[in-house]
């Protein structure tokens, strides 16, 4: 996987930030195109290609979920669908009651399911940690398949909490 | 990777750094001793003489009080602009726009017809010329600095203006990203910081964060469109209200009185950052008017203005992830950064004294001087990491805007979209590229539509074509594309939306390359014609001289008919023939020379007066 390829990382799912930023800074010190400012074209090129690749590298190996979407990825997962449309249906109750609570701008109702949401959102996020450690430990397919269906889920409550906010900021 | 290259040319050429603004323009170099400013400081105004010649700077500002219809300034604000981008900036400033200026904004200035970059490359020529007389050395290299703020369209316009005048852009750099280096905050090896920079046209904020010399702008934010000239054009507004209804006729149609009004307004501005009242005043046509103006009154006007500037603040932060209570230093650049209540209400925003040591006219030039040095390699250490101000995306169904590389990414940056077909045997597909942080095609700026050519017919949504999008240091697009099933690289047409196409640049390059050719002939035809008057005048005189008649006939005769002939090339425009016919001229009156000198030897040593 070439993202951590550029960084000189084995594919991990639990990275330690303060190294990856070090890495970065000093991979940056190497490749930028401001060192290469007055080579060769093809040399120039080449530094745009590799920087480029470095920054998107960083870009997406700094956040957890973005990282975990693309080892999946490169795992051979689709996830671009199941994007918002169908109701994980654990999750059908406190959307209708949301739903409810929107349509009467009931504001009180309105906060108290904000905050069940990013309760949620943790809840999901300790699991993610978890199974990110366990692929790390054996690079299983069940595991990212387990990943993935956690990674749809926050999804879905990231856009719930989206909506609230959006209510809630109004 | 590194290369060894064999050089064969002595030391390598230097690189200076430039400040092209919207009101001033400075070039600056970096020697060991650190970045300082090559020349003085040049007025971003050009004009053309009464000759057809072009003034920059001091002349054509001076230009622009007498005959405004001749000069052009704050020409940065339709850099890489559409006409119909620039209807707001039309009620505000004197600008000529002539016909098809849909996708380039095309200036009348005088008898000639000016595009944005043509303007920014007669002041870079201007800075280039200086640089080259401090340096002693011709210089071809530039780092060019750009609001941070700004599109791709308004970074290529900037670039072609580099081109135009002869320079190679090694790198165009976000002014506020410059002001920090030129502050040499790196010094603090840690630490997180705000630029806050509000020049003549534009505001950008800028969150950084140093580490060990290295310069990683977490977030930007700004306005192009924000700035001192809005200050003036609030305190001109008033003044010829004041000025219709105190004579009883309205002057804001007339260029030339709203040019001295716009200098005085100006003064008056700059002059309450330092006293608490005076006035503005305008002398014209035997007509005289006045007002007092206090610094209280002037901030209670520009409020507004200055409240602007908190928006993008306040949204840079928050992309940034940052707590106000995290910035450790901020930083002012700009000259509209002088105004008291400016600094008053950055220092509120922030809670921070704001770091004033350098000029701020200067700052931004004096740093690109720095980023030239380290492209030079000649400073290790540093290095600048810079963001794409705003997100790029592409048309999709329904005329909304997929976003593909986000704002404040760290550039270069990059994304690979695959892309099919929808029709049996189709042959192009064309993609649309906007920049813009709205959702809808229209609320976002086209950048420009590139078409993939020649694809292999095949059903529809069987091709498989990898485009690249790839935003490069300069924060300008490159798209790439390749057939993902034979690895070959796609063709790509681009068809910008603003500004102008290689082909323009390059014809603009030729000419200007064949007028200073041809500006080169008629200097030295009108050089050959002095000394042939000079020549003439000679022989004249001496033709009065009695050494003139002690000549033999046949002398006498060989020089009239040279003079004859000098006569008669005089008037060519082939400088070579006048020369030639000076030195037979030359030639023929030798003796006839050598006859009045000793006859002046002999005059002196008798005392007399010889003429």
């Amino acid at each position: 996987m070439q993202y951590f390829e550029v960084l000189g990382l084995a594919p991990r799912l639990t990275l330690d930030l303060k190294d990856l930023e070090k890495r970065f800074y000093a991979k940056s010190r190497e490749l930028h195109p401001d060192r290469f400012a007055r080579a060769p074209q093809a040399e120039q090129q080449r530094a745009l290609e590799l920087s480029s690749l470095l920054n998107d590298a960083y870009r997406t190996l700094r956040e957890p979920v973005a990282r975990a979407e693309y080892v999946l990825k490169n795992s051979g997962f689709d996830i671009g669908e199941q994007r918002s449309k169908d109701v994980p249906a654990e999750l059908l109750e406190e959307v209708f009651e949301l739903n409810m609570a929107l349509e009467e701008a009931d504001r009180p109702q309105i906060e108290a399911a904000g905050v069940r949401f990013e309760k949620l959102r943790a809840e999901i996020d300790q699991e993610l940690a978890t199974r990110f450690g366990q692929w790390d430990h054996a690079a299983e397919s069940g595991t990212l398949a387990q990943i993935r269906g956690l990674l749809n889920r926050r999804r879905y409550i990231e856009n719930l909490l989206r909506d609230v906010n959006v209510h809630l900021s109004n | 990777m590194s290369t060894f290259q064999i050089d064969f040319g002595g030391a390598p050429s230097k690189v200076v750094g430039i400040d092209l603004g919207t009101t001033n323009s400075l070039v600056a170099y970096m020697d060991l001793t650190g970045p300082r400013i090559l020349g003085s400081i040049v007025p971003s105004v050009v004009a053309v003489r009464a000759d057809g010649s072009f003034a920059v700077g001091e002349e054509a500002r001076t230009l622009l009080l007498t005959a405004p219809d001749r000069a052009v300034y704050s020409a940065k604000r339709l850099m890489g602009r559409g006409v119909d981008d620039i209807q707001e900036e039309l009620k505000l400033f004197p600008f000529h726009v002539s016909g098809g200026s849909e996708s380039v904004i095309r200036l009348q200035v005088a008898d000639k017809t000016m595009t944005p970059p043509e303007v920014g490359a007669q002041v870079l020529r201007k800075l280039k010329e200086q640089a080259e007389a401090e340096l002693g050395e011709p210089i071809s290299q530039a780092v060019v600095t750009v609001p941070a703020y700004f599109n791709d369209a308004q970074r290529q316009a900037t670039k072609d203006a580099g081109r135009i005048a002869g320079l190679e852009v090694l790198r165009l750099v976000n002014e506020p990203t410059a002001a920090a280096l030129a502050y040499g905050l790196d010094k603090r090896n840690e630490g997180t910081i705000a630029v806050y920079d509000l020049g003549g046209g534009t505001f950008d904020i800028s969150i950084l964060k140093l580490h060990d010399g290295i310069f990683e702008v977490l977030a930007t934010n700004g306005d192009t469109h924000l700035g001192g000239d809005d200050i003036d054009n609030l305190l001109i507004r008033i003044a010829l209200e004041d000025i219709a209804s105190e004579w009883g006729h309205d002057v804001s149609g007339d260029q030339e009185a709203v040019q001295l009004l716009r200098r005085n307004v100006i003064s008056a501005k700059e002059q309450l950052s330092f006293i608490p009242q005076t006035i503005i005043a305008l002398d014209y046509q035997g007509r005289h008017y006045q007002r007092e103006l206090t610094r209280e009154l002037l901030e209670k006007l520009i409020t507004p203005i200055v409240d602007r500037t908190l928006g993008p603040c306040r949204a840079c932060l928050k992309d940034a992830g940052l707590a106000v209570e995290q910035i450790d230093e901020v930083v002012l650049v700009g000259g509209s950064t002088r105004i008291p209540l400016v600094r008053q209400a950055v220092r509120n925003l922030f809670k921070a004294e704001p770091h004033t040591e350098l000029n701020p006219d200067e700052v931004v030039a004096l740093g690109a001087a720095v980023q030239a040095g380290v492209l030079a390699g000649d400073v290790a250490d540093t290095l600048l990491l810079d963001v794409t101000p705003l997100s790029l995306g592409i048309e999709t169904m329904g005329g909304v805007v997929a976003k593909l590389i986000h704002r404040n990414s760290t550039i270069p940056a990059s994304v690979t979209e695959q892309f099919t077909t929808s029709i049996d045997g189709q042959r192009n597909v064309l993609i649309h590229v906007l920049q813009g942080e709205r959702e809808l095609v229209k609320d976002c700026r086209s950048l420009a539509r590139f078409e993939l050519k020649d694809l292999p017919p095949l059903p529809a949504g069987l091709a498989r074509i990898e485009v690249k999008f790839m935003i490069d240091a300069n924060g300008i697009l490159q798209v790439t594309a390749r057939d993902a099933r034979s690895g070959q690289e796609t063709t790509v047409e681009v068809k910008p939306s603003y500004g102008l196409t290689d082909e323009q640049v390059e014809a603009m390059i030729m000419e200007s390359i064949t007028h200073a050719e041809e500006d080169f002939r008629e200097r030295q035809v009108r050089e050959a014609r002095v000394e042939a008057d000079n020549m003439l005048l000679a022989i004249e005189k001496a033709k009065q001289n009695d050494a003139w008649f002690a000549l033999p006939e046949a002398e006498r005769e060989e020089a009239t008919r040279a003079l004859n002939e000098l006569l008669m090339v005089y008037h060519s425009d082939d400088h070579h023939l006048i020369l030639a016919h000076i030195e037979k001229l030359n030639q023929a009156t030798m003796s006839l020379a050598e006859n009045m000198m000793n006859t002046a030897v002999q005059g002196a040593l008798r005392g007399t007066k010889i003429d």
